[in-house]
């Protein structure tokens, strides 16, 4: 499953430090990083802070990632700016919602922003197509921001997550 | 009589010795430039609101050294969310020090929310931050020795005072700051 070779990824990584702010995507990713004792993550109040504690873990010289919903992404335009203005390295990976098959209007435009906002901060974004194609994906994503200092999202599409109701994110 | 903030935070980062410094936009980020520029600290120029949220990055990340932020209540007030994250992770080597004029200073020292009754002491105080003492002597005392997350608010006089900038580059802070804590290493992980 693509969760768990994400996480595989992350380990392999030695990402330290994961923020996160719940999501029915992201579920079983997140509970790899909780069990997992090199990782510490970290419940955020609002994506927004992610980019605090990745920014200050960096100084620290520890590795973060950061996973939100594509909601999320509106959240953090501003803390890009200084990302982009300090270049700190930054993997975001983003579970879509708002595009092929959503059940909820009102996420739907935030959802067709995601990739334009992302990009008009100077994060470069990733979109595997396939879940066979999410961990080298999160790989090439992890090698990009760590060797070159870049902010990188990976956009993980609602196809993949494969939730179809509001009944069916409920009951997971 | 009420303090003024240059000589407060200049009392806080005496002997700071292997203390790490975080300091909010803006006016805190002047203070500590005042207090004396230094490597290890980082004065953020923009980012309203994350201060406390790259304390508590740092503080994760080295976890035998004490990190300190230092930021004014406007900064303080953008973040409130921090500080309940905060509260979760429980950092023991942490501590947040808000220099409260009651102003945004920046932008025409319009007043905060903390001007108007509210205590971002007792905010902290239901996020679970530790209370340190307010007198400068024993709060230093507790920035480097009292087991956190710690939580001290400072009121000082809302005062229009001559800036002391530090360096505007933002890469330049951050290199710096890698550097002189990880030394070398910095440039090849």
């Amino acid at each position: 499953m693509w969760p768990e070779a994400i996480h595989r990824e992350l380990g392999a990584a030695k990402i330290r430090v994961v923020g996160y702010v719940p999501d029915g995507g992201h579920k079983r990713l997140i509970e790899l990083c909780q069990a997992d004792k090199s990782m510490r993550a970290v419940v955020l109040s609002t994506e927004e802070e992610g980019i605090g504690l990745a920014t200050g873990a960096w100084l620290g010289g520890e590795r973060s990632v950061l996973l939100m919903q594509s909601s999320g992404v509106g959240n953090v335009i501003n803390a890009l700016g200084t990302i982009k203005e300090c270049r700190f390295p930054l993997v975001t990976i983003v579970t879509m919602r708002g595009e092929e098959g959503e059940f909820n209007p009102w996420q739907v435009p935030m959802g067709q922003a995601t990739r334009t906002v992302l990009e008009a901060m100077g994060t470069i974004v990733h979109r595997p197509a396939t879940a066979e194609e999410v961990a080298p994906t999160v790989n090439a994503a992890l090698r990009l921001a760590y060797n070159s200092y870049a902010s990188v999202a990976v956009l993980i599409p609602q196809r993949v997550i494969g939730i179809k109701s509001f009944q069916e994110q409920t009951s997971q | 009589m009420t303090p003024h903030r240059r000589e407060v935070v200049k009392q806080l980062l005496e002997d700071r010795g292997e203390l790490l410094v975080i300091a909010g936009l803006g006016s805190t980020s002047w203070d500590i430039t005042a207090a004396g520029d230094s490597p290890l600290s980082f004065p953020l120029w923009g980012a309203m609101g994350q201060a406390a949220m790259m304390g508590l990055g740092l503080a994760l990340a080295q976890p035998r050294r004490r990190v300190l932020v230092i930021t004014g209540d406007g900064e303080m007030l953008m973040g409130l969310g921090s500080l309940a994250t905060i509260g979760v992770q429980q950092p023991t080597n942490l501590s947040v020090v808000v220099i409260d004029n009651e102003r945004y200073g920046e932008t025409g020292m319009q007043t905060t929310h903390t001007a108007h009754g509210v205590d971002l002491q007792a905010v902290a105080k239901g996020c679970n931050l530790k209370a340190c003492p307010t007198e400068l002597s024993p709060l230093r005392k507790a920035i480097h020795e009292q087991a956190g997350p710690n939580f001290a608010v400072i009121k000082v006089q809302a005062e229009k005072i001559p800036l002391v900038l530090p360096p505007r580059e933002g890469a330049l802070l951050k290199a710096r700051f890698r550097r002189a804590l990880l030394g070398p290493e910095a440039d090849s992980v």
